[in-house]
């Protein structure tokens, strides 16, 4: 399974807004970090905010927070909204391209299974060990 | 946090641990905890209680060279009541048996889980388990 451009802007944005619930964070805010378009970014974030994950916030400067559990919410909660998950590979005829198609069903059932069993407070913690292992021993844990 | 309430199971406890297995999987499976109590009771086989009552429980075992691998501890059953859930007994449960498999000298613990599991994959990788470096196989035999 490959992740398209708007789904990693969509995890990173959907960390960022975990990391501090509380927090407002506007899309340029993002954008800068990520070295993106504000306007590109927007539309990533309008989409989580129709989901529910993040509320709108209005008033001076704009931007959102987020809304939803970070123990609930899995990395396939957000990659499901940007990707065609359930799409089913073209009917092949020949037998190669059956037993191709069946080994990377495999592939892609067991990336499935991993992101629905990633939350973003795991991913969270899973920052801030490697954080942790890069002060303890930089450049070991880049 | 949770300690004090944790230690090794009991036959008496058998009933409760048939009950809570039973109340997450549907299936009483008296017989087969008989067994696991007879071979695991004690060391790696722990129970969190309150008073009499058994909220969940935890057992594992450390198994040496098994599919290549040096010793290793393994988690091969874990269960809290549904109600007792979201209070850190898995956590603290799993912690404590890893504990005693850091004293029998091992330094890795592994469990294996349906690929569907979702909840239970999502606990494990909460306490900062990952991807183990082998995969399951399996071949239908009629």
């Amino acid at each position: 399974m490959k992740l398209q451009q708007n789904t990693l802007l969509a995890l990173y944005s959907a960390l960022e807004f975990a990391a501090d619930p509380a927090r407002q964070v506007s899309a340029a805010e993002i954008a800068a970090k990520y070295k993106v378009s504000a306007h590109h970014l927007a539309k990533v974030l309008r989409k989580l905010g129709r989901a529910g994950l993040l509320h709108a916030a209005r008033g001076a400067g704009g931007g959102y927070r987020f809304a939803g559990n970070p123990k609930r919410i899995t990395l396939m909660d957000v990659i499901e909204l940007f990707e065609d998950i359930g799409a089913p590979r073209s009917r092949s005829r020949r037998a190669e391209e059956r037993a191709l198609d069946e080994i990377l069903a495999e592939v892609d059932e067991t990336a499935k299974a991993t992101f629905r069993s990633v939350t973003l407070d795991t991913m969270l913690k899973l920052i801030s060990r490697r954080e942790l292992l890069r002060r303890a021993a930089p450049g070991r844990a880049a | 946090m949770h300690l004090k309430k944790i230690r090794a199971s009991r036959k008496a406890d058998l009933a409760q641990i048939v009950e809570i297995d039973a109340l997450i999987t549907g299936l009483r499976k008296p017989g087969y905890w008989a067994a696991v109590m007879k071979r695991y009771g004690g060391r790696f086989f722990l129970v969190f209680h309150e008073g009499d009552l058994i909220q969940g429980y935890v057992v594992g075992e450390i198994r040496d060279w098994e599919f290549g691998a040096p010793p290793c501890g393994w988690v091969f059953g874990l269960g809290v009541r549904p109600q007792a859930r979201l209070a850190g007994i898995g956590a603290g449960l799993l912690e404590a048996l890893c504990e005693r498999f850091r004293r029998s000298g091992v330094d890795t613990v592994r469990t294996l889980l349906a690929r569907d599991n979702a909840l239970v994959l999502a606990f494990f990788r909460s306490q900062g388990m990952m991807a183990a470096p082998f995969i399951a196989l399996e071949k239908r035999l009629d």
